[in-house]
């Protein structure tokens, strides 16, 4: 197995550590991967970037060239990073992106989630990691709650927990009527 | 995921490898990509009783690491190209005075303050001769995040076993991505420098045992000897007689000519049949190593031959091909560096072409294939 993913979105929602906690789930089920991440102005504010490979096999070149999962929570990271995709690719964006027509995207209302119902719009990284596992099933649910666990503030985990429960019932809720078709 | 299995940045495994070798001091000034080194260390040193001191600059960041190696502590510096560039009068002086230490030079684009959070492999050249005089050098360049804890652990050892100044040549690719790693609890061979064996009366600070390496007495110890870039006898002292100069500088070379089976380093893949050698080194050999496999897969005799140890160059190594090779190929990312010494070595025997990049981007598996697939 191998997954590509691109995870997007403004400097300080927590993509990055959405993309190492992704990567380290992975290499909890005994599977290489490598996470890499864009550095310089782009990092801060503007659009932010981070990319994992996940694979059964050793990997050689360290970055994203097909994705086959893309994740965006603004409609800046959606233009810059959600471009020249593979047909098959999954791409998954917030509710708030606007993404001008384009068909086959799955669109959910993850920031707003997190601010109504868990009252913490800091969290979206996390319901955007519940989201994206559920409808692309890279590592089992197991695996990543573990993953979230070790890497989050001492004090937040049940809100943590939540917010990836959140991300797998917005899948749930929205898969069917969002007009997602694949 | 046993504890020991971690997700780690190539900086940060520099980190854990210089724990791992004993590093009890560090002198630095913090530089993109390079940062993560010393910022993980200022947090870590203090714990287990080393000292972490931010300099004001880096030329005072290698002159505080060659003061503290010289009372005996394993030292180290990073930073990357401008940094490197201040640090050059002193690695000549560290080299000269045989004094051990790391330097690790996390490569970003340049010249100058050039693209900081870009990778490049620029700096090649610049290890080899940066600092002035006819010096012996060695330098090392891992291609993951692995294999940067074990050659960081490595650059220690040779620096203490050969009394020189060690050059760990990370790439931006290499020092910031995150991948696997597996620490073990412990690390055997963790070397450390000879010290004299005769008490402090009898003591000649640069008179070098058989194996051309003088035993190293730490300041403090109650030895007292003198340090001097100029050129020195076995004194320590300054002197200006041709026969001693001839002498120094010909033993400077020859404790590392003489051990290069020790100090050269490579790795090979899938060279036994090749036809067409493709020579990359640091993150770069990741993109070869896949456009290898693909251009296996398309039938084509392609082998990756990948320097660990770049200086030396392995010259003996690479020349064992010779015989089979009808097309070579070097992938670096600057505009011709290293394919210079492939060339001298290859000396003819077969083209040598070029996947060269300066832009700020790692080189792609499909631009090394498109050049196999162009010289087949």
């Amino acid at each position: 197995m191998r997954h590509e993913i691109r995870l997007s979105g403004s400097g300080g929602q927590g993509i990055i550590l959405a993309g190492i906690v992704l990567a380290e789930a992975a290499l909890h089920e005994d599977k290489n991967a490598v996470q890499s991440q864009s550095y310089g102005p782009e990092a801060r504010g503007g659009a932010s970037k981070s990319e994992i490979i996940i694979s059964s096999e050793a990997i050689d070149y360290p970055k994203v060239t097909a994705p086959d999962i893309v994740l965006a929570l603004t409609t800046e990271s959606y233009k810059k990073y959600a471009k020249n995709l593979p047909a098959n690719t999954v791409v998954i964006v917030d509710f708030s992106v606007n993404v001008n027509g384009d068909t086959g995207v799955l669109s959910l209302p993850i920031i707003q989630a997190a601010r109504d119902e868990l009252k913490r719009p800091i969290v979206s990284n996390i319901v955007a990691l519940g989201a994206l596992n559920a409808v692309a099933k890279v590592v089992s649910p197991e695996s990543l709650e573990a993953a979230v666990l070790r890497r989050v503030p001492k004090g937040t985990e049940d809100l943590n927990r939540k917010a990836l429960a959140l991300g797998y019932q917005l899948v749930g809720k929205y898969m069917l009527t969002s007009g997602y078709i694949r | 995921m046993s504890p020991t299995i971690k997700l780690l940045q190539g900086n940060e495994a520099c980190v854990e490898g210089a724990l791992a070798a004993g590093i009890q001091f560090y002198g630095g000034y913090p530089i993109t990509p390079s940062t993560e080194i010393a910022e993980l260390l200022a947090e870590k040193m203090p714990r287990v009783g080393s000292a972490f001191i931010q300099m004001e600059d880096e030329i005072a960041a290698m002159a505080a690491v060659i003061g503290a190696s010289l009372t005996g502590a394993k030292s180290m510096t990073a930073t990357s190209g401008p940094g490197f560039s201040l640090k050059q009068e002193n690695l000549g002086y560290a080299i000269y005075t045989e004094i051990p230490c790391v330097i690790v030079n996390v490569m970003r684009g340049g010249p100058s303050t050039g693209l900081p959070t870009s990778p490049s492999q620029s700096d090649v050249m610049q290890a080899r001769w940066g600092t002035h005089g006819d010096h012996p050098v060695i330098a090392l360049c891992p291609s993951s995040v692995e294999e940067t804890f074990w050659l960081t652990i490595r650059a220690f050892n040779l620096a203490e076993k050969y009394r020189t100044a060690v050059i760990l040549l990370l790439d931006e690719v290499v020092g910031h991505m995150r991948e696997r790693i597996e620490i073990p609890d412990h690390v055997d061979n963790v070397l450390t420098r000879k010290k004299p064996s005769v008490g402090r009366e009898g003591y000649r600070p640069y008179q070098p045992d058989a194996d051309l390496i003088p035993p190293m007495a730490s300041f403090g110890e109650g030895y007292r000897y003198h340090v001097t870039g100029l050129t020195h006898d076995e004194t320590g002292f300054p002197t200006n007689d041709t026969e001693k100069a001839g002498i120094l500088i010909d033993r400077l070379h020859k404790k590392i000519d003489n051990n290069l089976d020790d100090i050269v380093e490579i790795e090979t893949q899938m060279m036994e049949d090749a036809e067409i050698m493709v020579v990359a080194y640091g993150s770069t050999a990741r993109s070869a190593s896949r456009a290898v496999k693909d251009a296996r897969a398309l039938g084509i005799k392609a082998g990756l031959f990948r320097p660990i140890t770049i200086w030396p160059f392995p010259a003996n190594e690479l020349k064992q091909y010779l015989p089979q090779l009808k097309q070579v190929i070097v992938a670096e990312m600057n505009l011709g560096q290293l394919i210079l010494e492939v060339e001298r070595n290859v000396a003819g025997k077969a083209p040598v072409h070029g996947v060269l990049r300066g832009d700020g981007e790692l080189i792609t598996p499909t631009q090394i294939l498109a050049r196999i697939k162009e010289v087949q």
